[in-house]
């Protein structure tokens, strides 16, 4: 055994908070006992902080294959490490994208030395291009869970029935579901929008994109999961009725889940007024009265997830102008302290949010988002919850810096975080 | 004045110094050799990364006028089609040493964007949907050299709004010059929320015509058809273009104006566009003194306020 005793925090999962130390092992990657005094061949030292299970990203672009110049997973591993990740689920966003077993094959070969698990998500279509069916099955064999063409979500309702159908039907070799999740976009409706449509596209001449472009897309998903009794996971909400459409499912009693980004809590589309591509996203910002509409929606569970929906680019591709700039941010390393800054919820909810719920979603609640016992892996997330900070893109791991978080002041950060009963991050430093 | 952006960060004080200075330079216009030395040794690039004639040819005559060094950069003939970025191109022109940069983009917000690239002054030749504050200048002096002021004075633009850097800026400057401002326009070519718009929004264009000062029709481009935002140029004439007949409505004192180039016969009849009332050919030559104006208030000696003539700038036309 290469054990590691975390001493002196508090323990935080779904049995409550309560003052323990944990004594994890690197060769078996398990806790080996929670109890106090402990000691093992290293020591940290986690006074002050709260010890969680590792948080579980449902959705980050990590743009290897293709665009390595903006992330690969090497870098990208490492800025998840430092924001407490132990999983994330990598979006079909690269190219080529992960609609074959081969690209799949490819970027489980990447992560191999990781800092974190990186879990592939495979197209719902080939080459996302909405037509074609992607080898779900095949896919679902590798391990792949989740299933989306991301924001260039499946358009034909007749498609996504078939998908939704033949997912429903795919057994797993763990027994767990596959599902698939949709970004919520009609495109005949978003055109080419570039930001929010309102006050500020009209004013600084920009091309909007209606909320109602989500909102419809994600009404017919509701419908389509009734249709089909299949699960659908809603990716990237951010208005108020979408909030407001997935709660009356919910309420309905269908099987519908729910992700947001920090973003959409925090920023409204007045921060596109300097034209700074750093604040274009997909969804675009909204409105004051979205941001608190999302607020309520993970106050009250209908939303079940906060993902980073990182994005990184080239500096080059966010210095062209806004309508021509990439949608997208940077958020491993940001978000969960925007949560803990920006949100009025305690902090057993928030790792709920970050941690436990996105686990069950995305399949991997066998070795993520765990109550901390002893036997169970060694995932941790190590929180210190007073910790300040100012965000600074050119301080991230990552090889892209494009934050629209830059020069906030956030309060909370993870100060270690286990991975596989390896120390992976040591007071806010990674290990490689 | 470092820079002229957007109509938006100047006062109504502001925009009549422009046009006081304007006045001055339009006398020079009218002298036997019509160039004054004051921006000699400055130099100005117009970086066209949009096509344009009619400004560029403006901004050209302008700077020359004034006696500066003038280089022409236009999108077709550059680099750009090699794949440089607008950063790079913006730090070429710069390290060369250059005074100012006259720059137009298909794209709202690049001129306040290059800022960052550069020290030059940056002055706004239109930027996508957004501002064409050079534009809002010339007709608002036209409407003051007609009128003698525009306060009080009702002005429609009628057309295609949303996608109008024209009207975005001339809303804001004739407003802030005491105008009242109504949009016309079928709800396709009208922003989606114009809170903030010092104008109100009218759809029956006939209802307006006989109270208005000025009648400002903007350019309908081919491609609203396509995007099945209005049906057919015919209808669009029908609803919204300034016929012989709706001319006939308008106030015999009233202005008729378009920023050109016309559409004879969509937005506006041929025989209008001839009418007396018509001041097209006077918006252009506006542009002359106006784009003089401005140039000399980013690029010269002092605060435009403290010249009052161009002369005082020293040398002899």
């Amino acid at each position: 055994m290469t054990t590691t005793a975390i001493i002196g925090g508090r323990i935080l999962d779904q049995n409550g908070e309560r003052s323990s130390d944990l004594l994890v092992d690197a060769d078996s990657g398990l806790i080996v006992e929670i109890g106090s005094g402990l000691t093992g061949d290293t020591t940290i030292d986690a006074t002050g902080c709260v010890v969680a299970s590792g948080l579980v990203d449902l959705h980050a672009q990590l743009r290897q294959p293709g665009d390595e110049a903006a992330e690969t997973i090497k870098t990208a591993s490492r800025a998840a490490a430092l924001g407490g990740y132990s999983a994330v689920v990598a979006m079909p966003t690269s190219d080529p994208c992960a609609d074959n077993p081969s690209v799949v094959k490819d970027i489980l070969a990447l992560a191999a030395d990781a800092l974190c698990e990186i879990v592939p998500a495979g197209t719902i279509s080939v080459g996302r291009a909405g037509e074609e069916l992607a080898p779900l099955g095949e896919l679902a064999d590798l391990g792949v869970r989740i299933f989306s063409d991301v924001d260039h979500c499946v358009q034909n309702a007749g498609f996504l029935r078939r998908a939704l159908e033949y997912a429903g039907s795919i057994r797993t070799n763990d027994s767990t579901s596959i599902v698939l999740a949709q970004h919520g976009d009609d495109e005949n409706l978003s055109l080419d929008g570039v930001m929010h449509e309102g006050v500020w596209s009209s004013r600084l001449g920009l091309a909007g994109v209606p909320p109602e472009a989500e909102e419809l897309m994600i009404m017919r998903d509701v419908a389509l999961s009734r249709l089909t009794g299949v699960h659908i996971h809603m990716q990237r909400v951010s208005t108020a009725r979408s909030v407001e459409i997935i709660r009356a499912a919910k309420h309905e009693g269908l099987s519908i889940t729910a992700e947001v980004t920090p973003h959409h809590f925090t920023l409204t589309d007045e921060a596109c007024a300097t034209y700074d591509p750093s604040f274009k996203v997909s969804p675009p910002l909204r409105t004051a009265a979205d941001v608190q509409a999302i607020r309520d929606g993970l106050a009250d569970g209908t939303i079940d997830a906060i993902v980073t929906d990182h994005a990184p680019h080239a500096p080059d591709a966010k210095e062209r102008p806004f309508d021509q700039a990439p949608s997208g941010s940077l958020g491993l390393q940001t978000s969960l302290a925007v949560a803990m800054t920006e949100l009025e919820l305690p902090l057993d909810e928030l790792v709920a949010l970050f941690s436990w719920r996105p686990a069950q979603i995305s399949g991997l609640a066998a070795r993520h988002g765990r109550t901390l016992d002893a036997g169970a892996p060694a995932n941790l997330a190590v929180i210190d919850p007073h910790h300040e900070w100012t965000v600074d893109g050119n301080a991230f791991a990552s090889r892209a810096t494009n934050t629209l978080f830059n020069g906030r002041a956030l309060t909370g950060k993870v100060r270690h975080t286990i991975y596989e009963g390896n120390v992976v991050v040591h007071n806010f430093e990674a290990v490689r | 004045m470092k820079h002229l952006l957007s109509i938006d960060d100047l006062t109504g004080d502001q925009l009549h110094d422009v046009l006081d200075l304007a006045s001055n330079f339009a006398d020079v216009q009218a002298r036997e050799v019509r160039k004054v030395p004051a921006l000699r040794g400055k130099t100005i690039v117009l970086a066209f990364f949009e096509d344009s004639t009619r400004t560029r040819t403006s901004f050209d005559l302008a700077a020359r006028r004034l006696s500066a060094d003038v280089i022409n950069f236009s999108a077709g003939s550059s680099s750009l089609k090699k794949g440089e970025s607008l950063r790079d191109t913006i730090e070429t022109i710069t390290a060369m040493g250059v005074d100012a940069i006259v720059i137009r983009h298909a794209s709202s917000g690049v001129p306040s964007t290059i800022r960052q690239w550069t020290d030059a002054a940056v002055v706004n030749a239109g930027d996508g949907w957004h501002q064409h504050p050079t534009q809002a200048l010339l007709d608002s002096f036209t409407i003051r050299e007609h009128f003698g002021s525009l306060a009080g004075k009702r002005i429609a633009l009628c057309g295609d709004i949303v996608h109008s850097r024209v009207a975005r800026s001339n809303v804001a400057a004739f407003s802030k010059l005491g105008a009242e401002v109504v949009l016309i326009a079928p709800r396709t070519l009208l922003p989606s929320n114009i809170d903030g718009w010092d104008a109100t929004i009218e759809t029956d264009l006939d209802a307006v015509l006989p109270d208005l000062d000025v009648a400002y029709f903007l350019r309908i481009q081919k491609e609203r058809m396509a995007e099945s935002l209005i049906p057919s140029e015919r209808e669009y004439r029908a609803r919204y273009g300034l016929t012989t007949e709706r001319a006939a409505m308008l106030s015999p004192e009233a202005l008729i104006m378009h920023p050109g180039p016309m559409n004879r016969g969509i937005e506006i009849d041929p025989e209008v566009a001839d009418d007396k009332r018509a001041v097209v050919l006077n918006q252009v030559a506006n542009g002359i003194p106006v784009r003089m104006a401005i140039l000399f208030s980013v690029l010269g000696p002092g605060q435009f306020d403290e010249v009052d003539s161009p002369r005082a700038s020293g040398g002899q036309p």
